[in-house]
């Protein structure tokens, strides 16, 4: 065998090196995707504001004891939005009420996509009972109707933020679950897990390093979808009454705006916006979502 | 080194499709491989090659017989298989499919190196290790190819990524699946020669896969030939290949483009499909001793008297009845 | 005939993390319709890299120079639509490695049929079921095979079942990589006379690609031996197999082991040295350091393809000075 002196540079510096170069090859694609650039950009602006909302709107703005407008007023160059029934200005709702939207939202698909991962590589990995059951289950979540669930649990457990996002995160994992089920079945039969078990691989490592890094892809390019689903479904409840009264979230906003009729009023100011935003967030999560499925296709990479 | 042998026992296995006919893929063989022996495993495309050394590394269950290590039947727990893979490695058949798309170079002969701790077991560093089983499977520089990935290689070099992988794991036995087929001549005879110098200085034992019939004739000790699941003759390949005895035998030899003092036969009849496998010899469907009339004799044999199992052990053996007759004859 | 490809000075260089990699350096090469062309050489040559610019295959990180022309057209600069015409029914390729490219979750007959339901919408369904059998079983495969997955079909079969997708459209190049390596002799033989007969009948421009010059020998009407990424030697198929003027085609020529030659027990046949690395390609002729007749010259100057009187072509500086 010949002489080999240890490599030049560590392997691992060199592989941390080439991820690098990966990171921005990824990033180069996705930028000469406009469409997924514009839904970025929105996004990180609302992320922003979230963020920043105590500098933006002070949180006394939020209390009606300390209401300074008058009822339901038309925006002006005081309340840029107009105020709410009580008296606020429906601008600084807004920016207060993008915080707990996103939060539900993300926090609800992280649960979602934990489960879902879970569930679905076990049950494509595993076969026999373990498997069968854990796709009975899937099936099962997948076909009773997913609001009314959403309505019995969020009653049950009460009105709070942690249960809206436990209410939403619990109801919307089966459709990754199925996903990941599937990519997990066609990864299973690759060569390079048998020869994995061939090199001693028990389960775990079969798992954490040959199908987890295959199905994540597909997992990141399904979160965004999921994220609007969640903040869609987050405002759908608070618009049913059973959101958490205590903060405002755009659906919030919305339900109220409704209890006061400000439709029949025409106080248009207190619905559009929230709702603008709402279709705003949930588009430009799409409109990503698509952007990435581009970057990290593999297949788009190599030759076919 | 003490010697350990790798056997197979009347071992078959069958692969069942939903409502569909039984496929017998391998249908009671005995083989065995020991340390410091190469043996070839030879047999036309779909014969059960894979299957049978699948099986013989714990990767399929077999339907009936066994498999063994050192006499002992094969422990499949978790913990037994792991024991048994340290000892016992495969080079996959398919290097495209075989390699992890998202893991380098690097990364994939790591594998099996980090999965056993090899690196503290030898004292040398992981680097270390991986830059050498690449660079004996003929990957030289080794850094150059450290990190690219499979789609970066070319079909050759990714089968020697693999069996670098198996080696890395210095392995009392190698099960060899095809593992020269897209080589060049150049590299393929780097790597027989590798081969035969792990036999020679390691005591490594090989079973190769193959349907190469040259490069049995260039390695291996003994050789199998397998037809439809059942090995139909084997014997020291000297032997087999010089004077081969079985009508299957004779017409795999006759096609083989450098072999000029023998008449082609290609063999014509139905495609052996493990379904369907035929009553009485397996072969005879297509016998070409058959159908010319030499085997007139024992036809009725041929068509309903089943063979028995081809011992493991030494000598040179033949399932065919042709050939049973001409040697009762003999003696 | 005029030519069906063309390969005009074609060159490819791979775009890595540790450099340029020139896989493919200047190849010229055609091939006119009804016409078999072999390229051979050692692994990691250039050979799959250069098929893969026939159907503009190769992947974004590869920067291809010169022309690739099919019936005229250049492929590298052709339009989408042109492109996807192209692929879909002027050429078709077997890809090196079977099971890669087949979908492991879907049975191989519905992966035959799909290019022969887009390519004819107006056939039913039991039509293009038998023309899946039919397919099948001219790669040697029961047509029941259809109804199987690819994980249950053995290495060779998968092998076959690539081929027939390559014929499903009736193209008029088929570009072949390693078509064989995973074949027994006996199939092996099979399915050469099927390529050989759709050639012979349809007037198909066939390109195999092989580590085994035995194969090409056997099928092809020309043989090119790339080395390093050039081609080295080029001419008639028998020529370049009996009486190589280079001395790696003759190299490659020779190791092929005799059964039955003792002197080939435990010795297998092979080349000396390292295969060239093309990210650091030695000096003068590439093939030097491993050259059984290398002179002084032959570290400094780099020798050209130069072609003879009777269509044969050697880049070898002792051919040169002949
Ligand atoms: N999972 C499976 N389900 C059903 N049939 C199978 C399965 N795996 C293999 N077979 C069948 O078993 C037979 C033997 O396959 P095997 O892969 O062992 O052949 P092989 O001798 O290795 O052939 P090759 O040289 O072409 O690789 C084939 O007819 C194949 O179709
Ligand atoms: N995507 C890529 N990025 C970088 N280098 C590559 C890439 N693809 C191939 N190469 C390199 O280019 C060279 C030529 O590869 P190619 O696949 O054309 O070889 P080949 O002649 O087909 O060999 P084989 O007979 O082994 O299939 C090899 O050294 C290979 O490592
Ligand atoms: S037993 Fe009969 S059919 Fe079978 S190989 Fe021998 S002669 Fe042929
Ligand atoms: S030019 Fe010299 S080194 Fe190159 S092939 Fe010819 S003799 Fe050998
Ligand atoms: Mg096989
Ligand atoms: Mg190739």
């Amino acid at each position: 065998m010949s002489a080999t002196t240890a490599a030049p540079v560590s392997a691992r510096a060199l592989a941390r090196r080439r991820r690098r170069e990966a990171w921005r090859r990824g990033w180069t694609t996705f930028r000469s995707h406009r469409a997924g650039m514009i839904g970025l950009t929105v996004l990180t602006v609302f992320v922003l504001v979230a963020l920043l909302a105590p500098l933006l709107a002070p949180a006394e703005g939020l209390e009606v004891t300390k209401a300074t407008g008058g009822v339901l007023e038309k925006p002006s160059g005081e309340f840029w939005l107009g105020t709410d029934d009580k008296g606020r200005s429906v601008l600084t709702l807004l920016i207060w009420g993008s915080r707990i939207s996103l939060f539900v939202g993300l926090m609800a698909t992280l649960i979602s996509m934990v489960i879902g991962t879970i569930i679905g590589i076990t049950s494509g990995y595993f076969g026999g009972w373990t498997g069968a059951i854990l796709f009975r289950l899937t099936e099962w979540f997948l076909v009773i109707p997913f609001l009314p669930l959403a309505i019995v649990m969020a009653t049950v457990l009460g009105r709070s933020l942690l249960n809206i996002v436990i209410v939403i995160g619990v109801t919307s994992w089966p459709g990754t679950a199925l996903l990941i089920r599937s990519q997990t079945l066609t990864i299973r039969e690759r060569p390079y897990l048998e020869r994995a078990r061939v090199l001693g691989a028990g389960s775990t490592h079969q798992i954490r390093r040959h199908i987890l890094p295959n199905v994540m892809p597909m997992v990141f390019a399904n979160t965004t979808l999921t994220v609007a689903i969640a903040i869609l479904t987050e405002t759908t409840l608070s618009f049913l009454g059973l959101g958490d009264p205590t903060r405002v979230s755009w659906g919030t906003m919305l339900d109220q705006a409704f209890g006061v009729g400000a439709i029949t009023t025409g106080a248009w100011w207190f619905i559009v916006p929230p709702g603008v935003c709402v279709v705003l967030v949930v588009l430009c999560f799409t409109l990503v979502g698509q952007a990435l499925e581009e970057v990290l296709n593999p297949r788009l990479g190599e030759r076919r | 080194m003490t010697d350990t042998v790798l056997e197979a026992r009347g071992l078959s296995v069958t692969f069942g499709s939903r409502g569909g006919p039984l496929a017998r893929a391998v249908d009671g063989v005995d083989l065995s491989v020991r340390t410091g022996e190469i043996v070839a495993l030879v047999g036309e495309s779909g014969s059960g090659k894979t299957t049978l050394a699948r099986a013989l590394l714990g990767l399929e269950r077999p339907s009936a017989g066994d498999v063994l290590l050192d006499g002992a039947s094969l422990d499949r727990s978790a913990r037994g298989l792991r024991a048994f893979r340290r000892r016992v490695q495969l080079v996959l058949q398919d290097p495209a499919g075989a390699l992890n798309p998202r893991h380098t170079v690097y990364e994939s002969v790591a594998e099996g190196i980090r999965l056993h701790r090899l690196d503290s077991a030898t004292g040398r560093t992981e680097t270390d290790l991986v830059a050498e089983a690449l660079s004996s499977a003929g990957l030289r520089p080794p850094e150059r190819l450290f990190l690219r990935y499979p789609h970066e290689l070319s079909g050759g070099q990714r089968q020697r990524v693999l069996i670098a992988g198996a080696l890395a794991m210095n392995p009392q036995l190698l099960v060899a699946d095809e593992p020269v087929s897209s080589l060049d001549a150049s590299i393929r005879g780097e790597i027989l020669a590798l081969i035969l110098h792990l036999r020679d200085t390691l005591g490594l034992g090989v079973l190769v896969v193959t349907h190469d019939l040259g490069l049995a004739w260039n390695i291996a000790d003994r050789i199998a030939v397998m037809y439809l699941g059942r090995v139909v003759e084997a014997g020291p390949t000297e032997d087999v290949l010089r004077d081969p005895q079985h009508p299957y035998t004779r017409a795999l030899l006759s096609v083989v483009p450098e072999i000029d003092h023998m008449d082609p036969v290609v063999l014509t009849g139905e495609v052996p499909d493990p379904t369907r496998i035929p009553h009485g010899c397996r072969f005879h469907p297509r016998c070409p001793a058959l159908a010319d009339g030499s085997a007139a004799a024992v036809a009725d044999a041929c068509r309903g008297t089943a063979l028995p199992i081809l011992p493991a052990g030494e000598g040179h053996h033949t399932a065919c009845h042709l050939v049973a007759a001409r040697q009762g004859a003999a003696s | 005939m005029s030519g069906l490809l063309e390969f005009e000075d074609v060159s490819v260089t791979y775009r890595t993390s540790g450099g340029d990699v020139p896989a493919v350096r200047g190849v010229s090469l055609s091939v006119a319709a009804g016409e078999v062309v072999g390229i051979a050489g050692e692994s990691g040559c250039g050979k799959s890299t250069l098929a893969a610019t026939i159907l503009r295959l190769q992947p974004p990180s590869a920067k291809v120079t010169g022309r690739v022309l099919f019936e005229g057209e250049d492929v590298q600069t052709m339009r989408w639509g042109d492109l996807r015409a192209l692929r879909w029914a002027g050429a078709s390729m077997v890809f090196q490695g079977a099971l890669h490219s087949l979908n492991p979750v879907q049975r191989v007959g519905a992966q035959i049929a799909e290019p022969i339901r887009l390519h004819e919408e107006s056939l039913s369904d039991s039509a293009v079921a038998r023309r899946v059998g039919e397919l099948l079983e001219q790669v040697g495969l029961p047509a029941a095979r259809a109804r199987a997955y690819p994980h249950q079909l053995s290495g060779g079969q998968r092998q076959r079942v690539m081929i027939a997708m390559a014929l499903a459209c009736g193209p008029r190049l088929i570009v072949a990589d390693e078509p064989t390596t995973a074949l027994d002799v006996m199939v092996q033989a099979q399915v050469l006379g099927v390529l050989r007969d759709l050639v012979r009948e349809f007037d198909v421009g066939l390109v195999m690609i092989s580590h085994d010059l035995s194969v090409l020998a056997d099928l092809c009407d020309r043989i090119a031996v790339m080395y390093a990424g050039r081609v080295v030697e080029q001419g008639p198929a028998g020529k370049v197999f009996t009486d190589p003027l280079h001395p790696y085609a003759a190299a490659l020529a020779a190791s092929f082991p005799h059964i039955g030659d003792m002197a080939a027990r435990y010795a297998p046949s092979g080349l000396p040295g390292d295969p060239p690395d093309p990210a650091d390609l030695p000096t003068g002729c590439s093939f030097h350091p491993r050259c059984p007749k290398r002179f002084g010259a032959c570290e400094t100057t780099d020798p050209q393809l130069r072609s003879d009187s009777a269509g044969r072509a050697a880049a070898c500086l002792l051919v040169e000075g002949r």
